[in-house]
């Protein structure tokens, strides 16, 4: 058996020997045209870091199939994971540094009352089919963000002070863009909107049919971008396969036009374990997005690759309690419950009984970090360090208790019933998302911590799609608990769950007018960072809006995981990162060390 | 007699089981729901009687386990400190059979807890984990066999001895019953129900469930019985002295249905320990912290704990003598009853 192996292996050896004469003498070439030097004409980015070697494929599990290429429509992970790769942006978020960098827009300047931006562009770019990019595609990008019938996702972004920016073209390499009011977030904003391609797209916008365009079925030809990678195959409910992009407008420091590989490969794994034993068995060559006891589970039997741990991430963990004003629809059951829910020191008390540390040892394995407020020690520019770190103290917590009127009674089983000012005693249930067995594990021990107060919970772990409805349509719950990542650092990604009118503003979303002064203060101050031109003074008005959730306990927060992802040891340039996506930041710079794995396969 | 013999053996195995069942709260030496959080997955514990240099001791004792440093769900003994184990200990509070107060515990010890099958994710005692499980579990079984043996003989009686079109309308909605898929009708039921659910509710949820699956086969296999003897001659000699119908069915044709319900309660009640585990395996049992069987399980859905901690399989482990005692009593059970025919016959045509 194994003999026959190695001999097909040689066999194998000898035609890609004599594939690689052929090439010699037939193509200078292999595949791709790849234009290694940089033409005169174009401007091209010189990427720093370690200098790799051209070719191979990589192979990489996503968890669901892509819904859409479109970046208009686009806002599942799996699509944006993708599209990343394909798409490029005018100035980019280093996803390590976190700090902006140029990308199609070479450089930009912002006039001194902050309402005026000035982009150039790069010269000699050229979307991945050869056509040449200039100030026109950019301002039809931007007219077709902006366009309500187009519905793209993330079109508020662009309003600043209830106005739409608006783009004027000075030159063909000179944009102009205007805003109402000075915008807090400055240049990055532009991150993240993918500049698309006029002379393929014009036709159907005007047939109003952009929206359905670009499905990941959609034929090569008919797509572009301007990202390290671009569309070659798509095999349904298996995998998509992209190709190098051989007009992309990076080189590294010896003048090497990136990416170095050929071929990114996603392939479709619906499961988190089944993620897993592809990676284990060296089908894929990276993971990310793993939990902490596949984690465990990988690195005692490392083989071939290494495992690593970037930090805690961006994404929080937390329980709310249903604060809806629900008027007549409201059962007596639940008005009942909402007199305990309103009360912050209720809230408080909670908050002092969580065992964070037992959290994060428990359900992360000790890779992740407790968190008493929404910015996570992953996102150092804005953490709001003032913030207390109150030890657990089961004594604190009833003394809240009784300040609010609470009292105990004793059960017949012995046990402590907590029992509120109108003498019933407290119970309640707690919603989790079935498939998320961490969030199920940390439910089952805050139902051990508050039975210590002599609350009754419940845990009700539900699928994640009627969780969603039950917490935003129904609003039929007690309590829930669940996770936010963020995918910038920047604190405006996550406006739409602060603002009262928020539709993420999980305890009691989408309020014509703030319910209680606390709301109307983070409303006025996220309001105020949103036009505030420096960080710094942003920076003093996020960290307010900290403090105001640490003290009213809107959400208790819990803990946020580290980010842990796995790579093969051939793969170089692999730093992960803690913004999205983790590992592919760099996709362009990831290289395979020896050309012997790439053969094999 | 040595059919008889072997019923006896049988059943002394079944109630020998049982009792540690439901005696769970002496036998267990914690209680099922207290999270030790220092220590999740802690391997099973050995119980020594040589000491690390090698001295010999009476009283069996054990080493305490501690973290590697680093680690963390890999143990190793500390040698430093032999604990000896106690037996017929106070500890944890509890109720024999629900009813009877006590702390009187088989074994544990005073100065470290000891965890003989280990501990899960919580640090929680898988031991006494298990045996409170096989309470709802082996509950489970037994009410829904008696609920559906109650149903299935009344349905049965009615359609064997009523023949015609009641006889075509009960067996036409057994098969019904048959063919339903369960298992999808059951999630859908639970949406309708409203949002937690108390343990008990959920016990009892489970319990009607299986019963509602249940009665279909019992009621078809007392239908036959019934069927051949209302036709026997002494129930058509008591017919013909003028009994009414419920008086037959009660004197004549319930005994003779009892051989075949007796069988089958000892197939059914294993065959609903099983479905009660599967429903709790897919989260429709009884809620967290309580744990059954079936739920004990459920954390095996997890390929890391499948791979790395195998004392999780042990609930698993724990049916197989319950399953070989019902079975070994179904079959002592049928061969009793065929000697018994065979008896019967034997002496109605003296050779």
């Amino acid at each position: 058996m194994r003999k026959e192996f190695r001999s097909f292996q040689r066999s194998r050896l000898i035609v890609n020997l004599c594939l690689a004469c052929a090439s010699t003498v037939v193509l200078p070439t292999k595949g791709l045209p790849r234009p290694q030097q940089a033409n005169a004409k174009e401007e091209l980015l010189v990427l720093p870091g370690e200098i790799g070697r051209s070719g191979g494929r990589l192979v990489i599990s996503l968890r669901s199939e892509p819904k859409t290429l479109n970046p208009l429509t686009a806002a599942d992970t799996p699509s944006r994971e993708v599209i990343g790769a394909m798409q490029a942006d005018l100035v980019h978020i280093n996803r390590a540094t976190q700090l902006t960098e140029p990308a199609l827009a070479k450089s930009w300047k912002i006039s001194t009352d902050g309402l005026q931006y000035t982009l150039t562009l790069r010269q000699g770019l050229r979307f991945s089919d050869g056509h040449p990019l200039d100030a026109d595609d950019v301002l039809f990008t931007f007219r077709v963000y902006l366009d309500e019938n187009v519905h793209a996702t993330q079109r508020d972004l662009l309003i600043v002070g209830g106005k739409p920016i608006t783009v004027r073209k000075v030159d063909p390499r000179t944009l102009v863009f205007q805003f109402s009011k000075p915008y807090g977030v400055e240049e990055r904003l532009f991150d993240g909107w993918a500049i698309l391609p006029r002379h393929l797209l014009e036709k159907p916008y005007q047939e109003g049919k952009l929206s359905q365009l670009w499905t990941p079925s959609t034929p090569p030809n008919e797509w572009a971008g301007l990202g390290p990678f671009r569309l070659k195959e798509y095999v349904a409910g298996q995998k998509l396969v992209l190709e190098r992009n051989p007009y992309y407008w990076k080189t590294d420091t010896k003048g090497n036009r990136l990416p170095y590989l050929d071929e990114l490969v996603f392939l479709f794994v619906p499961s988190a374990d089944a993620q897993v034993l592809r990676f284990q068995s060296g089908e894929t060559d990276l993971i990310t997005r793993l939990g902490a006891e596949n984690f465990s589970v990988l690195s005692r039997q490392q083989s071939g690759y290494t495992m690593a741990d970037a930090g805690p991430g961006l994404e929080y963990n937390f329980l709310f309690f249903n604060l809806n004003d629900l008027g007549e629809k409201s059962s007596a059951d639940l008005t009942q419950k909402q007199k305990w829910f309103r009360d912050v020191k209720f809230r408080q008390a909670i908050s002092a009984t969580v065992d964070r540390d037992a959290i994060v040892r428990l359900v992360y394995q000790g890779r992740g970090a407790a968190l008493w407020g929404p910015v996570t020690p992953g996102n150092r520019r804005w953490l709001n360090l003032a913030i207390p770190h109150p030890a657990r103290s089961l004594d604190n917590a009833r003394s809240l208790l009784k300040q609010a009127g609470f009292s105990w009674s004793t059960a017949s089983n012995g046990d402590s019933i907590l029992i509120d000012p109108d003498g019933k005693p407290v119970e309640f249930s707690i919603l989790t998302s079935s498939s998320n067995a961490d969030r199920t594990k940390m439910a089952t021990l805050l139902q051990e911590d508050l039975k210590q107060l002599g609350m009754r919970v419940q845990v009700v772990p539900l699928e994640f799609r009627s969780l969603i409805d039950r917490v935003t349509q129904t609003k039929e719950y007690d309590a829930c608990l669940l996770g936010l990542a963020s995918f910038d650092a920047d604190p405006n990604s996550d406006l739409n769950v602060w603002l009262s009118s928020g539709g993420t503003h999980l305890w009691n979303p989408s309020q014509a007018r703030p319910a209680t002064s606390w709301e109307a203060e983070i409303d006025r101050l996220m309001e105020q960072q949103l036009t505030m031109p420096g960080y710094g003074q942003r920076k003093k008005l996020y960290d307010r809006v900290q403090e105001i959730l640490a003290e009213n306990q809107p959400m208790i927060f819990l803990a946020s995981p580290d980010i842990l992802v796995g790579a093969k040891n051939s793969i170089g340039n692999i730093h992960p990162a803690v913004l999205e996506p983790y590992v592919l930041w760099n996709v362009e710079q990831l290289y395979f060390r020896s050309g012997a794995e790439n053969a094999s396969r | 007699m040595s059919q008889r013999l072997k019923l006896t053996k049988w059943l002394v195995v079944l109630v020998v089981l049982h009792c540690i069942v439901a005696g769970a709260g002496f036998f267990a030496p914690y209680n099922p729901v207290e999270q030790d959080r220092e220590h999740p997955y802690l391997p099973p514990m050995r119980v020594h009687l040589m000491d690390a240099q090698n001295h010999f001791h009476v009283r069996p004792f054990f080493y305490p386990l501690r973290l590697r440093t680093g680690s963390f769900d890999q143990y190793e003994e500390d040698t430093t400190s032999a604990i000896p184990l106690r037996f017929f200990t106070r500890g944890t509070p509890y109720r024999l059979l629900g009813l009877i107060p006590s702390r009187l515990h088989l074994f544990g010890s005073t100065d470290a807890r000891i965890h003989l099958l280990g501990s899960d994710a919580y640090g929680r005692d898988q031991l006494s984990r298990i045996l409170y499980g096989g309470q709802v579990s082996l509950l489970a079984g037994l009410l829904g066999a008696t609920v559906t043996l109650l149903f299935g003989a009344l349905i049965g009686m009615a359609a064997g001895y009523y023949d015609g079109w009641r006889d075509e309308l009960l067996m036409r909605v057994a098969e019904l019953f048959l063919a339903l898929p369960w298992l999808y009708l059951l999630f859908a039921l639970r949406a309708f129900l409203p949002l937690a659910v108390s343990p008990l509710e959920a016990f009892l949820l489970v319990v009607a469930v299986i019963g509602m699956v249940g009665w279909a086969r019992p009621a078809r296999l007392v239908r036959g019985v019934v069927l051949s003897v209302k036709e026997r001659d002494f129930v058509r000699a008591a017919r013909g002295f003028g009994a009414p119908d419920f008086y037959l069915l009660r004197r004549h044709i319930l005994p003779e249905t009892a051989s075949v319900l007796l069988t089958q309660a000892a197939i059914l009640v294993p065959q609903f320990v099983l479905a009660e585990m599967t429903l709790s395996f897919l989260g429709l049992g009884v809620p967290e912290p309580m744990s059954s069987w079936g739920n004990l399980l459920a954390s095996l859905q997890q390929y890391s704990v499948l791979v790395s901690y195998w004392w999780m399989y042990l609930p698993a482990v724990a049916i197989i003598p319950f399953f070989l005692g019902y079975l070994g009593l179904a079959s002592a059970l049928q061969e009793r009853v065929g000697a018994y025919k065979i008896d019967e016959k034997s002496s109605w045509n003296p050779s």
